[in-house]
């Protein structure tokens, strides 16, 4: 029954190219292909015509939902109350609710990036170098898969039934003697806020990192352990160098992934966190009074260029990664 | 949202390795971690289950799948996602198809493009949109608009995933061999790349239906009750109904990623698991 065409170059298990090169979100160049000798100049013209004709759709499409609605709210972030050219609502996103916005998400997110990052990179590491039986790698990379894409609204809720006031491991600390909601803390606030980020990071993490940590090859350790290397030092001048862009250019992309988060703490804290995505939701459901509706295209802008910074660090160390591992 | 990939198949032949024992550090974080991704799991679940004190039962699923409500914004979840596969594989096999045998040296450009959805968040999406709708205005009254947004949603993790899938098969030789004896342009695509690429095609579908299952900004701030609008509804009155739904989501996450799990294994492919999940 299945129509499976001759495939001349069926891949061998580990020798597709993308498979060894990690997280890469732009792939490398493409080596030229050898062009078809012998056609005429005209054919080729006609041909060229056609040959964007196939990518029309594509284009059209990604214009219409994607780069309108880009262009849209820069343009509109630019606009004053009459229509005309204005900074004031930019300039506005320097000052008082507004930056402690950019300020609080940057802080979550930086918070979370680094110290989910920490704990995914330790598991990958355990997972590659420790020596653990072979099923454990195929297991933890869907099990990541499922925790980094089990997110929003679900995990808001999964979290106050562990941490919330009446939360399972709540009571059971309680019963331990360790009131923490008598010590300041609650699911509802920061340090709530990032525990719940945590469980989407640090999978996510060990997703990205895995590939950059396969590349650290058993023998370069075992090179510098007989030239008369320390462990600590194999890591500072071996192991370290090399996983460096890997390792942060994975952190900035966790970064990111939490910095535009919207679902998770808008369950978690009702908006009681001031965080910008937070805010530009309360200002398109019309919740608070904006001086202008330009205010919510210009904080969507300020996170664009945040994330846009990011995403670029991240393609640079990423390239810069692939330089130096498989 | 992120985009990631790692291979999810047994490292090579490491017999030598197994033989040695585990390194203690290893295990140690493999357990912290294991601790974290499941303790939520189980207190939510036994708030799902806890009847009354100290009893247990499905009481509260029974009332979920009792509630017109959910099977309302569930099949409408559900219809988005199939219309969002549907949209996404339309539009983009085709694409990437060309792209690869007539035009590679457009790939960096829709390298690009596949990131561009990253860097414009779900949320800044929906500030944006007014400008679609003064192009389309029938648009603004019906939840199609959500299956179109979904499919940019989707975009970076199809477009890497078919990337992948046409990079390991030898497009060209496929194409010309198919021409060379009669096949048409659709002919070629339909029975011969595609079959090729059906493992990438059904790893993209899966995380599309983890993407559209779980999407609450868009949908919620265009007032659609989807599935996660009515979780977060749910949420706000019933927290014990609220911690079955939670679960309910869980599962279907597991549906998801599970699927690609197995595409990989019975295609035989390096399969990619992907996260694309909307926060």
């Amino acid at each position: 029954m299945r129509s499976r065409a001759p495939a001349p170059s069926e891949p061998a298990q580990g020798t597709e190219p993308d498979a060894t090169r990690g997280p890469a979100l732009v792939a490398g160049p493409e080596p030229p292909r050898p062009r078809g000798a012998g056609r005429g100049a005209r054919r080729k013209g006609r041909a060229s015509a056609w040959r964007w004709l196939g990518v029309l759709p594509f284009f059209a499409y990604t214009t219409l939902f994607l780069l309108v609605p880009t262009i849209e709210l820069i343009v509109k972030s630019f606009e004053g109350p009459k229509g005309s050219f204005s900074t004031a609502n930019v300039s506005r996103l320097f000052s008082g609710e507004y930056l402690s916005a950019y300020a609080t998400s940057v802080e979550l997110s930086a918070i979370t990036a680094a110290a989910g990052g920490l704990f995914g990179l330790f598991i990958a590491y355990g997972a590659v170098h420790g020596r653990l039986p072979a099923f454990i790698r195929p297991l933890l990379s869907t099990f990541s898969g499922v925790a980094a894409n089990f997110a929003g609204i679900p995990l808001a809720f999964a979290f106050i039934a562990t941490l919330g006031p009446t939360g399972v491991v709540t009571s059971l600390l309680n019963r331990a003697g360790l009131h923490i909601y008598n010590h300041g803390f609650t699911i509802f606030g920061m340090a709530g806020l990032s525990l719940t980020y945590i469980y989407f990071q640090f999978p996510l993490m060990i997703l990205i990192i895995s590939p950059t940590l396969e590349g650290l090859r058993a023998e370069w350790r075992e090179a510098a352990q007989n030239l008369g290397a320390t462990p600590a030092q194999y890591w500072r001048h071996v192991g370290l160098p090399l996983i460096l862009p890997g390792l942060l250019g994975s952190t900035v992309l966790l970064f990111g992934n939490a910095f535009s988060a919207y679902a998770t703490p808008y369950a978690l804290t009702a908006g009681y966190i001031n965080l910008v995505p937070v805010q530009i939701g309360a200002i398109l459901q019309g919740n608070v009074t904006v001086p202008n509706p330009q205010l919510g295209d210009a904080l969507a802008f300020g996170m664009i260029v945040i994330i846009a910074v990011a995403v670029t660090l991240y393609v640079l160390l990423q390239r810069r990664a692939a330089r130096w591992l498989p | 949202m992120a985009a990631v990939s790692v291979a999810a198949t047994a490292p090579s032949a490491r017999g030598a390795r197994s033989r040695r024992r585990p390194s203690v550090w290893a295990v140690f974080w493999l357990v912290l971690g294991a601790l974290y991704f499941l303790v939520p799991l189980y207190s939510v679940a036994q708030f799902s289950l806890e009847v009354g004190p100290g009893r247990y039962g499905f009481h509260w699923y029974a009332q979920i799948f009792a509630d017109p409500q959910f099977s309302s914004s569930f099949l409408l979840s559900l219809r988005l996602a199939l219309e969002t596969m549907a949209i996404s594989m339309v539009l983009m096999v085709p694409t990437v198809y060309w792209v690869h045998l007539k035009i590679p040296r457009l790939r960096p450009t829709m390298d690009m493009i596949a990131i561009l959805p990253f860097v414009v968040p779900p949320v800044a999406l929906v500030v944006g949109l007014s400008g679609v709708f003064d192009v389309f205005p029938a648009l603004l009254s019906s939840s199609q608009i959500l299956a179109l947004m979904y499919v940019i949603l989707a975009l970076p993790f199809t477009y890497r995933s078919l990337d992948a899938g046409m990079r390991a098969i030898d497009v060209k030789t496929l194409t010309e061999a198919a021409q060379s004896v009669g096949s048409s342009w659709w002919r070629t695509l339909l029975f011969v790349i595609v079959p090729n690429v059906r493992s990438a095609m059904l790893g993209a579908m899966f995380l599309t239906l983890a993407i559209v299952m779980g999407e609450y900004t868009i949908s919620s701030l265009l007032l659609y009750n989807t599935f996660a609008v009515y979780i977060y509804y749910i949420g706000n009155t019933e927290a014990y109904q609220a911690a079955a739904l939670a679960i309910i989501s869980f599962l279907l996450t597991w549906v998801a990623m599970g699927g690609i799990f197995l595409v990989s294994r019975f295609t035989g492919g390096r399969q990619q698991v992907q996260i694309g999940a909307t926060r």
